[in-house]
């Protein structure tokens, strides 16, 4: 069992978003979702123990059974005042670390939320989706978690977002080639 | 040059190539990625925008993913974060966003391309600008980015403007002098039509007030409206959040909410929202019985629910109520007992919590004892859990609940035989605690202590060694409570101790000495004894079992006492009658032995030096020591044994000897009682002249990394009688923690070889694997059983019995004035560096808005919604003015219109100094101003917040807002 890529954001000033996936082989793979760095800042915590917590998290998480409730003490890897909720869909884990200045059960639904726009985005959404799309799985997230602070819970309103920013990018990598490629064709 | 960027385009790789690389590559995961980075650094210098962009989002995924240092490519993050083309500047941001921290040099580069963007007309620019202002935001870059983050905060746009309400926590954190600025439009954003909005800003102030609850009371009124109108389930979360920090601040506030919560709670069908209430109303509203009826109410409806989420969260809205209201928890106890045998580990810890908070001095025997018998068919990790809560639940305030120590020893001793229990270190130390505070308990401890003692399985353990090595202690200290010396000194000194670790078994050997000791003055005073009244003995029967006329009725007694006691009928067979020793009075030292004859004592002595001899070439200096100490005692002692034996007759002279002197001393040295020890009690000594106890030692471990350790093997201890197991002895063995299980088994095994006897309750494998049948097998009982057992719980311990039927008085614990307890490690707070400043702003904005409705306060009734609006307007219609007020008030002369930017670095700085100097000037000036209005809590709030500035506070009624009276 080897975690390959760990990555987590912050949620609210520590509120951490990890989510993992793992191959039927049974090789985990924590697969996106941001950066070590916001942990890292917020917990003080180096990069390496950073990954040392994703697989803390990682193991925890494979030995749970299915079926039981989705909350883990998280108080022993991420500090204080933290907890942990997961939901597995899968090959997939999805996890939200947060404080005591988020409901427990509104988490839960937080990660459904997350989730749904995922789905919505890809369309029946697999891991990987989730590996080859850093960047839109990224906008997703900017859009639902901002600075630590839930600020969408429609995935409307995000798929809405994420559809602008997408048709944004696009406009200006096609300028930019389009205006590339004629100019040069014009000038010969 | 436009060719050859588009041949760095064409044959440069995307972020998905470099995926699909990463997946398959062959030649190593750190490999591929330096390669890739080398690729990447050479890209990263292309003239080619695109080029440059790709570059960074593929080294953004690389330090996202897999952790790499991307600091080095802050400045190419810069350049593209001011491309006009959308695409390059997001990868600009996106890399800022991941990798700047306060101390990134090319900070300062970004403050005015943020500023354009968040001023861009563009809503995603902004957006993008704002996302990185969340991550990166500095005191600099919040101080100058203010007024554009101001600006947006009444945005048009609902995508920019909640993203700059969101944004506003991290300005004020970093910059609290925002607050001035752009405190009055965030309030004004909670009486905004749009939910997304108002989910924000209650989102900010959820934070906001977790930190600092007081500050914000004067805003309960539009709290209280935002709780009682609005519909969105995320922002009634919040606000209920809010309202658990306020409501206990302001009873008259909690008054005010009780109802409508309790509304939500029995309307909503959300239950996240119905939980928050139940939280809210158990945590803050603890005075309100209906309150709080409903909430019990709708968690006896979560502990029954399917959902183990559901179940998991009742049972902690109990422990959350169990502090103030034990009836909540005693009124769902069949639910919480009947949780212990749940599936989910989380469900079981918290009923197991619940269990402990319901025992009291009447039925801790009983819970103890069924939760004790419960963690033997338990999985190991909740069967320590249930043993740690057991044991820090008796020991709660030196051992408050415990009547009956007898039991709680014995208890101890149980504890200790379970297997996977990993509690030995507390057990240890209540063991020797309770023998040091408990005088009335020794008697059964050191019974305790020889059951384990006697157990040569347990030795194989590496986990009982704490343990054993407590059950020796006390077994040496308090040895005249001892029913049979020739066993324990048999257990101390059976081979098997080599399994030990060399600290414990150095302890062994030390008890050993002291039981040697008191064998020896038993002997002297028996035969002192037997002088006296008998005179010139038969020396045969002397020397038989010298029973004196007396004594021999009291032997006899005392045997018949013996026979009572023991309750391991296995162990007494094996020990001659006459050997049992005189057990003596509790209360007195005084030790009078009847039954030590002089074989005996020889044998003994014999035995000792035996068993010991080999040790005087141990490699540990604490065995070698004490067994060279006792070995030299003991030949001491031998001489002059023989010499009594040759002319035993002449008992009488033995008193005169040298020997019996030097026993009477150490005796007296060994009786004497040890106590409890305050934990401050090294405080009070005086560090010495010249000792210096912060001196760096580190240079120490290089000199000792030069001697080395000697390797440790057998031949210290390779006598025959050692046998095969002395390869075990090996130190490396015994301290690596794993291997206890292994060593664990094959000496049970080993032992069950030789006496056909079980000792340890054994897990099934374990059983099989050794083919014997199980003797007592704990799992045979179905879960059925189990359940039964626990309802029994339920129904007799969990009755809170009106007086405890006691047959005993409790002991006498000994107890010391101060420093019982070692002190709770401080709780971990927060780190809040600059919360002082921000809450000082925040009350100086606050106090300052609540004037107007305050001096309308001579007519509470008006609450109607006209007359907020009234408010609102005049606040509105203040805002401008206010601004530039603050803006040149706070910050003086020195601060330039933060409209304009400032290149200069040292100006910068500069100004920031002077800023400072003008804060501190302000804020005495405003306190001045204010202190009329500050209430007297306020005030001493800012006493110590604020020590430099003068202050005189006149005390009056703190502010209250309209709405509360």
């Amino acid at each position: 069992m080897s975690l390959q890529r760990g990555c987590s954001r912050s949620l609210s000033p520590r509120t951490t978003a990890v989510s993992a996936s793992v191959f039927e082989d049974f090789k985990a793979c924590i697969s996106e979702e941001a950066s070590c760095q916001t942990i890292s800042e917020i917990n003080l915590k180096p990069v390496e123990k950073q990954h040392e917590a994703i697989r803390n998290v990682f193991s925890v998480l494979c030995s749970r059974a299915e079926h039981v409730s989705n909350f883990v003490d998280a108080e022993s890897i991420f500090g204080p005042d933290s907890r942990l909720v997961y939901k597995h869909f899968a090959t997939l884990y999805f996890v939200l670390i947060f404080d005591s200045s988020e409901n427990e059960l509104a988490m839960l639904d937080l990660i459904q939320v997350f989730v749904e726009t995922l789905d919505k985005c890809f369309r029946n959404v697999c891991e990987l989706d989730i590996v080859f799309n850093y960047s839109k799985i990224h906008a997703i997230l900017d859009e639902i978690i901002f600075g630590g602070q839930v600020l969408e819970t429609s995935s409307t309103e995000v798929m809405k977002a994420v559809e602008e920013i997408t048709k944004l990018e696009a406009a200006s990598n096609a300028i930019n080639l389009v205006s590339k490629s004629v100019s040069n064709w014009r000038s010969r | 040059m436009a060719g050859s960027s588009i041949m760095e385009n064409l044959f440069q790789r995307t972020l998905e190539d470099l995926i699909k690389g990463m997946r398959l590559q062959l030649i190593g995961e750190s490999a591929f990625i330096s390669k890739a980075v080398e690729e990447i650094r050479r890209e990263i210098k292309s003239t080619d925008p695109h080029t440059k962009s790709t570059a960074l989002h593929k080294l953004c995924y690389l330090s996202a993913i897999h952790g790499l240092d991307i600091s080095w490519a802050a400045f190419h993050a810069v350049e593209l974060m001011s491309s006009s083309r959308f695409s390059h500047k997001s990868v600009g941001y996106h890399a800022a966003a991941l990798s700047f921290h306060d101390a990134t040099p090319v900070l300062l580069l970004t403050t005015n391309q943020l500023r354009k963007d968040l001023s861009s007309p563009n809503p995603f620019e902004a957006s993008l600008a704002l996302q990185t202002l969340s991550r990166i935001a500095t005191v600099d870059l919040a101080r100058d980015l203010t007024p554009e983050v101001f600006s947006l905060l009444s945005s048009g746009r609902v995508f920019v403007r909640k993203k700059a309400i969101a944004v506003v926590l991290r300005v004020f954190d970093k910059y609290p002098d925002a607050v001035r600025v752009c405190f009055k439009r965030l309030v004004e954003n909670l009486e905004s039509s749009d939910p997304q909005i108002v989910s924000a800003v209650v989102g900010v102030f959820c934070e906001l007030a977790s930190r600092d609850p007081r500050s914000y009371l004067p805003l309960a009124p539009e709290f209280y409206r935002v709780l009682v109108d609005c519909k969105n389930n995320w922002v009634l979360i919040k606000v209920l959040k809010i309202f658990a920090k306020l409501a206990p601040l302001e009873p008259r506030l909690a008054k005010r909410i009780v109802e409508p919560i309790c509304e939500i709670m029995r309307a909503t069908g959300a239950k996240s929202v119905m939980f928050e209430c139940v939280r809210t109303v158990l945590t803050s509203l603890g005075d309100h019985d209906s309150g709080i009826k409903l909430a019990v109410s709708k968690v006896k409806e979560l502990l029954v629910d399917e959902d183990p989420n559901l179940r998991y969260l009742g049972l902690q809205a109990l422990s959350v109520a169990s502090e103030k209201h034990l009836w909540a928890v005693l009124e769902n106890k069949e639910s919480v007992i009947k949780s212990l045998s749940d599936e989910d580990s989380n469900i079981r810890v918290e009923s197991l919590r619940l269990v402990m908070a319901m025992v009291s001095e009447s039925n801790v025997t009983e819970i103890s004892g069924v939760l004790v018998n419960y963690a033997l068919k338990s999985d190991p990790e909740f069967c320590n859990e249930i043993l740690g809560s057991v044991l820090t639940t008796c020991s709660r305030n030196v051992y408050e609940i415990v009547v009956d120590f007898d039991w709680y020893v014995s208890l101890l001793g149980e504890m200790a035989r379970i297997p996977n229990c990993q509690e030995s270190e507390e057990i240890e130390r209540q063991l020797i605690d309770i023998g040091m505070r408990v005088k009335d308990a020794r008697l059964q401890l050191v019974r305790v202590a020889r059951d384990l003692l006697i157990d040569p399985a347990l030795l194989g353990n590496a986990c009982l060694h704490r343990i054993l090595c407590a059950a020796a202690w006390v077994a040496g200290e308090y040895i005249d409570f001892a029913g049979n010396l020739f066993e324990i000194i048999d257990a101390l000194l059976q081979p098997r101790t080599n399994l030990l670790p060399p600290s414990i078994r150095a302890v062994y050997i030390h008890s050993a000495l002291k039981v040697l000791v008191f064998c020896l003055d038993c002997y002297l005073m028996q035969n002192e004894d037997g002088n006296l009244v008998v005179g010139q003995s038969d020396p045969f029967i002397g020397k038989r079992c010298s029973v004196a006329p007396e004594s021999a009725t009291c032997q006899s007694s005392n045997l018949e006492q013996h026979d009572d006691l023991t309750f391991d009928p296995r162990n007494t067979t094996g020990s001659p009658e006459d050997l049992s020793v005189f057990e003596n009075n509790a209360d007195t030292a005084v030790t009078q032995g009847p039954a030590i004859t002089h074989e005996y004592m020889l044998g003994l002595v014999d035995r000792i030096e035996l068993v010991l001899a080999p040790l005087t070439a141990n490699q540990d200096v604490e065995v070698l020591d004490r067994a060279s100490n006792i070995l030299a005692f003991v030949r001491l002692v031998k001489a002059e044994l023989i010499d009594n034996a040759s002319q035993k007759a002449n008992t009488a002279d033995k008193k005169d000897t040298q020997v019996s002197a030097i026993i009477t001393l150490m005796r007296d040295a060994f009786v004497t009682d040890l106590g409890p020890v305050s934990v401050s009690a090294q405080g009070r000594v005086a560090v010495p002249d010249g000792l210096d106890l912060k001196e760096n030692l580190d240079d120490l471990s290089a000199l000792c990394g030069d001697i080395e350790l000697p390797s440790s093997s057998s031949f210290g201890i390779g006598g025959p009688q050692f046998g095969t197991s002395s390869d075990a002895t090996s130190t490396g063995l015994l301290k690596n923690e794993e291997s206890g299980l292994v060593n664990e088994s094959t000496s049970l095994l080993e032992h069950r070889k030789r006496h056909g006897l079980y000792y340890l309750p054994s897990e099934k494998n374990e059983i099989s694997q050794y083919d014997y049948p199980p003797a007592n097998d704990p799992r045979s009982n179905s879960n059925s059983d189990e359940a039964a057992e626990l309802a029994k719980l339920t129904e007799q311990s969990l009755v809170l019995k009106k007086k405890p039927n006691q047959t005993k008085p409790r002991p006498v614990v000994v107890k010391l004035d101060d420093g019982d307890v070692v002190p709770l490690p401080i709780s971990y707070k927060r780190p809040e560096p600059r919360d002082d400043s921000l809450s000082g702003a925040i009350k100086d904005i606050l106090l300052g808005s609540t004037t107007k409705p305050s001096s309308s306060q001579s007519n509470p009734s008006d609450k109607s919604s006209s007359k907020r609006k009234e408010k609102k307007k005049q606040v509105a219609a203040d805002i401008p003015s206010q601004i530039k007020e603050n803006l040149g008030d706070a910050e003086g002369p020195g601060l330039e219109n933060p409209g304009s930017s400032s290149k200069d670095h040292d100006y910068v700085k500069e100004r920031r100094e002077r800023g400072k100097e003008k804060i501190v000037e302000g804020e005495g000036h405003d306190q001045k101003a204010r202190k009329k209005k500050s209430s007297h809590r306020h005030g001493k709030h800012k006493t110590r917040q604020k020590a430099n500035s003068p202050l005189n506070v006149v005390s009056q009624t703190p502010e209250i807002p309209d709405f509360l009276l």
